[in-house]
């Protein structure tokens, strides 16, 4: 089975400076990658590079089959590509009926957003609110689900975890596991909470100062004491 | 009692016009962070090119349509040639680059039409008629109320019950999050900035006729009591644009009618003075939660 993402030789920094040098991964459909690494290891960077956001200064992008180069951030959806950003990007100003109904707009004709509630039932309870006035939790649940309304291949996930409960981010852990099982969704994972990540993912890739240190089966890093202390602190 | 009457309706007719061309500020305001100082002088623009064609064709509905046209076609030019290229990093830049957009085009329409005033007629008499023996409304009054109120639900449907209403919305608020979800910004922007225009020349339209008639400055004043209008109902806020606006109108109204009309160009300014020194986000601003 051919790669559904294929990062070959990344280079991307802000200015002159490299923030990610020389980086190169493969994703496979239904598969789930978690991304781990000390703060400022440059794995926001990465997920803004595979979106667009940050366009890089080398190296390839290739997604199922066509090189992303040059394609302008707006478009990446519609290949395929989903980026739920770090702070989840909620739109506060809109309700959440809105926000979800944003997700799947560019699809014609709109999908129903009913298997999203159906996903989060929370959000159905609170269909009419603002963004604003929803915990954190329910921030993180309306950005996924809204994401999942643009029905993406591949999921980039930054720091879902970020200020949730235990309980909260366990949830959100268990969905991913049960979408990618369901519907064969791939998941590149940037995670600080490296327990949790590790716990779903497939393969594990460690950055340490914009550099791959490290990539193996998830079971395998989470067994491995040396790299645990060297790179991920506990 | 009849007196004050008068100046009611008087106030709400006007205070209609700058309604509409708050909103039209408001709309911009939203989606860039930019006050649109340009607005009355790109209306202005387009009222002349609308009362040109009217001249031309002999149909004031004719030039009408085309002045709003012509606004979305401004709008839509002064985004993508002038104002994309505006680094956002200050907020004087966009300001320094609206006025400079006042004296090219005050400029170049002294230079085309002269700078003498040129009469504008209105499509409807503005003589009031009776209503149980008071002279409140005159049919043009009826028209400016018809036309800003259908604006105004246009807009409010555009925006609540439309996909591109909700795109335009999102890239306001928050452009990156809108672009990772495919919606293109730019192009937002740009009609964004269309429909504010066209909005802007449709108040130009209504304003122009009930005052001295067409001059390159000649919605100055006007601006000022619809930026006050704006600023009055938050700049954020479309609903307060046009409650703003009615009250602007009415306040004026009182004043020039009972103090005499010199007066009310001062009673604006002193109106913006007392909100930004009373309630700088607005009247209808909610209390922002404490910080410290």
């Amino acid at each position: 089975m051919s790669a559904l993402l294929e990062v070959d030789g990344l280079t991307v920094g802000y200015g002159a400076a490299p923030v990610l040098h020389d980086v190169s991964l493969t994703v496979e459909p239904g598969q789930i990658v978690a991304v781990l690494g000390a703060n400022g290891a440059g794995k926001t960077t990465l997920l803004r590079a595979l979106s667009g956001l940050l366009p890089p200064t080398r190296g390839r992008v290739v997604f199922d089959g066509a090189d992303l180069r040059g394609i302008r951030v707006e478009r990446m959806v519609r290949h395929g590509i989903a980026h739920v950003p770090e702070g989840r990007g909620v739109v506060t100003e809109l309700t959440v009926d809105e926000n979800l109904r944003l997700g799947g707009l560019w699809r014609k004709p709109q999908p129903s957003l009913a298997p999203i509630y159906e996903l989060f039932p929370r959000l159905a309870e609170r269909r009419g609110h603002l963004g604003h006035q929803l915990s954190g939790g329910e921030r993180q649940m309306l950005a996924l689900g809204r994401a999942l309304a643009a029905q993406p291949r591949l999921l980039l996930l930054d720091e879902p975890s970020l200020g949730l409960a235990p309980r909260v981010t366990a949830q959100i852990m268990a969905l991913l596991r049960d979408l990618r099982d369901r519907t064969g969704l791939a998941v590149l994972l940037v995670e600080q909470n490296v327990r949790s990540a590790l716990s779903i993912a497939d393969q594990g890739i460690v950055l340490s100062l914009g550099r791959i240190a490290a990539r193996d089966d998830a079971a395998a890093l989470a067994d491995d004491a040396d790299l645990r202390h060297a790179y991920l602190g506990f | 009692m009849d007196r004050f009457l008068f100046l009611t309706f008087d106030g709400l007719s006007r205070g209609a016009v700058y309604a509409a061309f708050a909103l039209a500020l408001v709309l911009i305001w939203r989606a860039t962070r930019i006050v649109n100082f340009a607005q009355g002088a790109m209306a202005v623009a387009t009222a002349y090119v609308g009362y040109s064609v009217a001249d031309a064709t002999g149909s004031y509905w004719l030039g009408f349509a085309v002045a709003v046209l012509a606004g979305l076609l401004l709008g839509a030019g002064v985004e993508r040639v002038v104002m994309r290229f505006v680094d956002h990093s200050s907020p004087l830049n966009g300001v320094v680059v609206a006025l400079g957009l006042v004296l090219i085009i005050q400029g170049v329409l002294g230079m085309i039409y002269g700078n003498e005033f040129r009469p504008a007629e209105a499509p409807f008499s503005r003589d009031a008629f009776n209503i149980g023996g008071v002279a409140l409304l005159s049919r043009y009054d009826v028209f400016v109320f018809a036309a800003v109120g259908a604006v105004v639900v246009l807009l409010t449907l555009l925006f609540t019950r439309t996909p591109t209403g909700l795109r335009m919305r999102a890239a306001a608020f928050a452009p990156d999050v809108s672009r990772l979800l495919g919606v293109p910004v730019g192009g937002m922007l740009t009609l964004g900035w269309a429909l504010a225009a066209a909005v802007g020349s449709l108040a130009g339209m209504l304003v122009i006729p009930t005052e001295l008639g067409l001059h390159p400055t000649a919605m100055d004043v006007l601006f000022i009591s619809a930026f006050t209008a704006a600023v009055l109902g938050g700049l954020d806020s479309p609903i307060g644009a046009v409650i703003g606006g009615l009250i602007v109108g009415l306040v004026l109204s009182y004043i020039s009618g009972y103090l005499g009309a010199t007066v009310a160009p001062m009673a604006v300014l002193a109106l913006l003075v007392v909100v930004l020194l009373g309630r700088p986000d607005g009247l209808f601003a909610r209390s922002k939660a404490r910080t410290a």
